[in-house]
């Protein structure tokens, strides 16, 4: 086995070069002032302490409100289709969970222009309205529509981890557990879903790390005035240009999320060791 | 003898054009310790899922202290189950895992606790309540399954083949250890093997099942020295198994001659099957007996010697402390009580 360690190395390499440097430049970046030369570097906290300007602390909270509003819509949802198709023959197992994947093929852009032509003003549904004689709703650039676009986005996210920890459960439990005296209800609390706590914190964590960094959705379905962490940091390095500040703005970022995982997993641990 | 508690009748059941069952009645009596026994899909663990209630028979009925459970689900029956293996709740630890039953009834905590403890030390699992249950050898989940079943203090155990994981030894300690317990809690076991040492040892009553048929119900000794056809003969132990032909009362005709019997109750001249144990025979001097043959082969086995004795019509098999060097010529000799009368089996692949 000794031998084959030296097979690592080309992998190391690779991946010091495209993740862990330009994790390194980010963190120099938020530390550093702007128009630095390369052997002239003045380091600030300048930037982080930007990050505690009312305006931008309005956007990691109205980030992090929508992020959790569809983690949890996503889990209500994801659980349930979760738990209905593992209820199928696994023949008809593998072309629903084939049908949830799908949408994934497709580039989130396009999914989202989707959304667009369903909901605009003139769009699908509002024109069906119409014509049955309601009022059309203004659903374009609301929370709704955001919310919605990110769950279609995220809920794979969320089904496979939860379908793979449901799938792989052993049987013979549930009927120990009716055997003792619990019915359906009691079993899925006490069992069922304390087996599958494991799939449901990875699809929390997954779908949380993506709808806090995402930043098309917002952006198309949110219109100009809707901003988000993921557009801040996208408008300082493509719009605005302060490298420095949209590095600062993605340690915190980053930070945060590793606080949120380390803290999911403590509560993983402390539900097994509770009981 | 003690009063029924559970009536099988007519019981059936499919699974899509199969027939695993076909027809089980069976009388099951409070406190005994019952085995069903047969080679695997004879539908042993199906009749004893219908009576845990994760099956439903397709027709029959299961009467349970009177009255018809078999459309009751398994949460609402007073029956417990100790599964093949194990299925201990992973996420729990020894004591959750026993007061789990308890806890689903909303019992009082301090009640619970005495419960559980007391399982515990019936078990032989006193101190082990905080011990996580994925990291207990085979024989202590063995034991946390009993506790967790028998904690609720049902009306019948099952026991789905509760022995199979286990190593010999500690197999023939958990046989003796059921047993006790068995006897301590005083309540019905339904007891599942294919292995019919463990069931002859072990139980009041023996069901042997073949191809979802009842094929003989009684009392170890009954199922060992009066087996009913061909297939208990050749399952349970080995035997010599003869075609003959019933005379008369008490008298059977195979290998040429007649011999004195103690079976009745056969037609004349009925066609029927003889079963001779092979430690029921005994190698004489050729003159003494009226079958005669050749010791083809002789293998130590420890506490005798097997024996085959080659005859004109067939081969037998003799256990003996004794030894015969082969070739020598021999008689072989079985009193009038050696020989069991069966009737002939009218089906084909019953057994060998």
């Amino acid at each position: 086995m000794k031998h084959f360690r030296k097979m690592i190395w080309p992998y190391m390499i690779w991946a010091g070069i495209i993740v862990v440097l330009p994790l390194l430049m980010i963190i120099l970046y938020s530390v550093t002032k702007g128009g630095n030369e390369l052997l002239n570097i003045q380091f600030t906290f300048e930037n982080f302490k930007r990050m505690t300007e009312p305006i931008y602390v309005d956007v990691f909270v109205k980030s992090f409100k929508l992020g959790i509003i569809s983690v949890i819509i996503c889990l209500l949802a994801g659980y349930t289709l979760a738990y209905l198709i593992t209820s199928f023959s696994e023949k008809v197992q593998s072309v629903l969970i084939l049908v949830v994947t799908i949408p994934m093929w497709i580039n989130t852009l396009l999914r989202t222009y989707a959304w667009i032509s369903l909901l605009s003003d003139n769009g699908l549904i509002n024109t069906v309205l119409v014509k049955l004689g309601f009022e059309p709703i203004n659903m374009m650039y609301t929370d709704f529509a955001v919310v919605l676009g990110l769950v279609s986005d995220l809920l794979p996210f969320m089904v496979i981890p939860i379908y793979t920890s449901l799938s792989k459960m052993d049987h013979s439990l549930i009927e120990a557990a009716h055997d003792l005296g619990a019915n359906r209800f009691k079993t899925f609390w006490r069992v069922t879903f304390k087996l599958s706590i494991p799939g449901v914190l990875n699809g929390v964590i997954m779908t949380f790390l993506l709808s806090i960094s995402t930043f098309v959705i917002p952006k198309l379905l949110g219109g100009g005035q809707y901003t988000l962490i993921g557009n801040l940091i996208e408008n300082q390095f493509i719009s605005i240009g302060d490298w420095n500040f949209g590095s600062a703005i993605s340690v915190i970022l980053a930070f945060i999320i590793l606080m949120s995982i380390t803290f999911m997993k403590k509560i993983d641990k402390d539900e097994i060791e509770e009981e | 003898m003690s009063e029924v508690l559970i009536e099988l009748k007519g019981l059936s059941k499919n699974f899509g054009d199969q027939q695993v069952l076909k027809g089980i009645d069976l009388n099951i009596r409070e406190n005994e310790f019952l085995t069903l026994l047969g080679p695997s899909g004879c539908g042993k663990t199906t009749t004893l899922r219908i009576i845990a209630g994760f099956e439903e028979p397709s027709h029959g009925e299961v009467i349970f202290d009177g009255v018809d459970i078999a459309k009751i689900p398994s949460y609402k029956r007073e029956v417990n189950t100790v599964f093949q293996k194990y299925s201990l709740f992973p996420f729990l630890n020894v004591y959750d895992n026993v007061a789990f039953g308890l806890k689903i009834k909303k019992m009082d905590k301090k009640l619970i606790e005495h419960k559980v403890k007391r399982m515990l030390k019936l078990v032989g699992l006193e101190g082990f309540d905080k011990r996580d249950v994925t990291k207990l050898s085979g024989g202590q989940q063995q034991r946390v399954a009993i506790a967790r079943a028998l904690v609720n203090e049902p009306k019948v155990l099952l026991l789905d083949e509760p022995l199979g994981a286990l190593d010999a030894k500690l197999r023939k300690e958990m046989q003796i250890e059921l047993k006790k317990i068995q006897k301590e809690v005083g309540i019905t076991f339904i007891f599942v093997t294919h292995d019919q040492e463990e069931a002859l040892s072990m139980s009041d009553t023996v069901v042997v099942m073949h191809e979802g048929v009842i094929q003989q119900v009684g009392t170890p000794e009954d199922i060992y020295n009066e087996p009913e056809n061909r297939f208990v003969a050749s399952f349970i132990g080995e035997s010599n198994i003869i075609e003959a032909t019933m005379i008369k009362d008490c008298l059977v005709s195979f290998d040429d001659y007649e011999f004195e019997c103690v079976d009745k109750g056969f037609k004349n001249n009925e066609a029927v099957e003889v079963v001779i144990r092979p430690e029921d025979i005994d190698i004489v001097k050729p003159k003494e007996a009226k079958i005669k043959g050749k010791v083809s082969s002789i293998i130590f086995k420890g506490v005798h010697h097997e024996i085959v004795v080659e005859t004109k019509h067939r081969d037998y098999l003799i256990h003996t402390t004794d030894y015969f060097k082969p070739g020598l010529e021999v008689g072989l000799k079985f009193g009038p009580d050696d020989i069991h009368v069966m009737y002939r089996m009218d089906w084909e692949n019953g057994g060998n």
